[in-house]
């Protein structure tokens, strides 16, 4: 039997509908992929029998033609989305033993289009980090490393860091993510995938633990463009349990596919020409702006002017939304509870403090002061009136182009440590991927080349509203002309 | 804008979240840090607009008026820490 782990999901669709393989047989492969590669932290639960009932299920309904779109294909899922009788943890201590009654509504649409589930994936806690190291079960380690024979570990990028790495190592065809400031697209730059972010409305939200509300929203992460645009139709659809869920028919994205854009005109945002990013990110820039004027786009200068106060919009937001979001653990109706003494006040801020890491905390603690009496006009307020101004700055910008191309992040995967004796720092490395989640946009992460040190480099795609086909050709003709073929060497 | 040791003891309490003395003397210089980066906000002229309260034009629809979620008492109990006879157990509030 050849390795069905290297194979994306449009090649295992096609070669399970042809009879080449069962469906049993890529469960197999992948649960025995998954359970050989512990050292990596990618897996927070494994569910090696889901994969192989829908596995089963997809083989006894092969001859009968009523497939759905991912029949046979075995997924890994974010541990921030609900998962019925599935341990649900979002990362944190505080949701330990956490096992919801219900399915999220996205990963509901995967079952119902077929797809199994090998496990539940680590992730940043609540979402919150750049590098999946604020986890209550500790970094998951890159499957990359450096070409300097340091063997030194790295961030898979964050918050969904486990997600990014198990498609990398081959732990999975494909992954949930979801994206609140770059959560999706910051971790597949840092590991050579591809992850799309589609417009806030598209997935629904029910069912995945809320981070921060006006921004949170769920896109898939996979080998190549084209599995995106697979999985996203999947998951994506109008769901009336979500009061903010776009009640649109969802494109067909995978038959509209194409790699060519002539007739499309393509922004550079100069703003995004900022000090301290290395070279090799800049030259990978230029290349995939003349990979896309090659595809028949033009290409225009364009101007973002609110750019460089996208990022402290962000952590006035963010954080804001997440502290109310966050009140929701009580210590009563679910989740963990601390031994206090003192009554009920006491056991409320014992548990919060017992079962909240460390960055989850600083967040709580800022978003209750910006949102506290005296400075919620200060600073909630004002960062509102400056996000619309970002999105302003986005519709002034789309008058002229169609899309926009800027790099995914300003470095590639940094060492784990690197960066967490300062928030600041790690805060900054979203700073290419945040305006677009401030706005609401379609953006996606393509990998373009590597780096100096052999290590993955992203080229970021941002769209109109509902755009995500426009988000999706380009990003499928810069994948047709980067050739990125690297994988990481296997040392797990 | 900075904060202060009172302050921040002040937050922590409406975020319901127990904190020593030496965390929040620890908390103090990195808020403070994390603040007075967002200060640059103050720079923009924002006279004028309105603060964005949708991302993506949306109506909000209205359901129908009756119970929908009823009979589920026991999956609400599930996760709960404690419970007892159908109820969430909390410790004593009144004396």
């Amino acid at each position: 039997m050849s390795d069905l782990t290297s194979l994306t999901i449009a090649q295992l669709r096609d070669g399970f509908r042809a009879g080449d393989f069962t469906a049993r047989e890529v469960a197999e492969q992948y649960n025995a992929a998954v359970a050989s590669a512990p050292m990596l932290n990618a897996y927070t639960v494994e569910t090696p029998e889901d994969a192989l009932a829908a596995a089963d299920a997809a083989d006894k309904a092969r001859g009968s033609g009523d497939l759905g779109s991912l029949a046979g294909i075995p997924l890994g899922i974010k541990d921030l989305f609900a998962t019925r009788g599935v341990n649900t943890t979002a990362g944190s201590s505080i949701l330990k033993d956490f096992k919801p009654r219900y399915e999220s509504t996205v990963t509901d649409n995967l079952r119902k289009a077929g797809a199994g589930m090998l496990g539940k994936l680590n992730m940043d806690e609540f979402a919150m980090g750049s590098s999946n190291e604020t986890s209550t079960y500790g970094p998951v380690i890159s499957p990359w490393r450096r070409n300097d024979g340091g063997n030194s570990a790295l961030a898979p990028g964050g918050s969904s860091g486990g997600s990014s790495a198990a498609v990398a190592a081959g732990l999975a065809p494909a992954a949930t993510g979801t994206d609140t400031g770059g959560s999706i697209r910051q971790p597949a730059a840092f590991t050579g995938i591809c992850g799309i972010k589609p417009t806030y409305g598209r997935c629904s939200r029910w069912g995945i633990v809320s981070f921060a509300s006006s921004l949170d929203q769920a896109g898939p992460m996979a080998k190549t463009v084209r599995d995106c645009a697979i999985m996203l139709e999947a998951m994506a659809g109008f769901d009336p349990k979500d009061s903010t869920s776009l009640d649109l028919p969802v494109p067909k994205w995978e038959a509209a596919l194409s790699g060519d854009l002539k007739g499309k005109r393509v922004g550079i945002p100069k703003e995004y020409r900022i000090d301290g990013v290395p070279a090799d990110i800049g030259a990978l820039w230029d290349r995939g702006i003349e990979w896309l004027r090659d595809a028949g786009a033009e290409i225009v200068e364009i101007s973002l002017p609110h750019t460089k106060y996208a990022l402290p919009t962000y952590y006035i937001i963010a954080p804001a939304e997440a502290s109310s979001n966050l009140a929701r653990y009580d210590g009563v109706r679910y989740g963990m509870r601390a031994e206090s003494e003192g009554g009920l006040d006491a056991m409320y801020a014992a548990t919060r403090a017992e079962g909240f890491g460390a960055e989850v905390r600083r967040r709580i603690m800022i978003g209750t002061y910006v949102l506290s009496a005296g400075f919620y006009d200060a600073y909630f307020t004002k960062a509102q009136k400056v996000r619309t101004l970002i999105k302003q700055d986005f519709t002034d910008a789309f008058g002229k182009c169609d899309l926009i191309l800027t790099p995914t992040a300003p470095s590639a995967a940094f060492g784990l440590g690197d960066k967490t004796a300062d928030p600041l720092s790690m805060y900054l490395n979203d700073v290419f991927a945040v305006p677009a989640s401030l706005a609401g946009l379609p953006a996606m992460s393509v990998p373009g080349g590597l780096d100096e040190q052999g290590l993955p480099l992203g080229l970021h795609l941002i769209g109109r509203e509902l755009d995500e086909q426009g988000v999706l050709n380009a990003g499928l003709a810069i994948e047709e002309r980067a050739g990125f073929t690297a994988k990481p060497g296997k040392w797990w | 804008m900075s904060v202060t040791n009172e302050q921040v003891r002040h937050i922590a309490k409406l975020a319901r979240i127990a904190m020593s003395d030496e965390e929040i003397g620890r908390l103090v210089p990195e808020l403070n840090n994390i603040l007075g980066w967002v200060e640059q906000l103050s720079e923009v002229n924002t006279d004028g607009v309105e603060p964005l309260t949708a991302v993506i034009p949306n109506e909000l629809r209205l359901r129908e008026d009756k119970v929908t979620d009823g009979d589920k008492r026991d999956d609400i109990l599930a996760n709960a820490p404690v419970a007892e006879h159908g109820f969430f157990a909390v410790p004593k509030v009144i004396e």
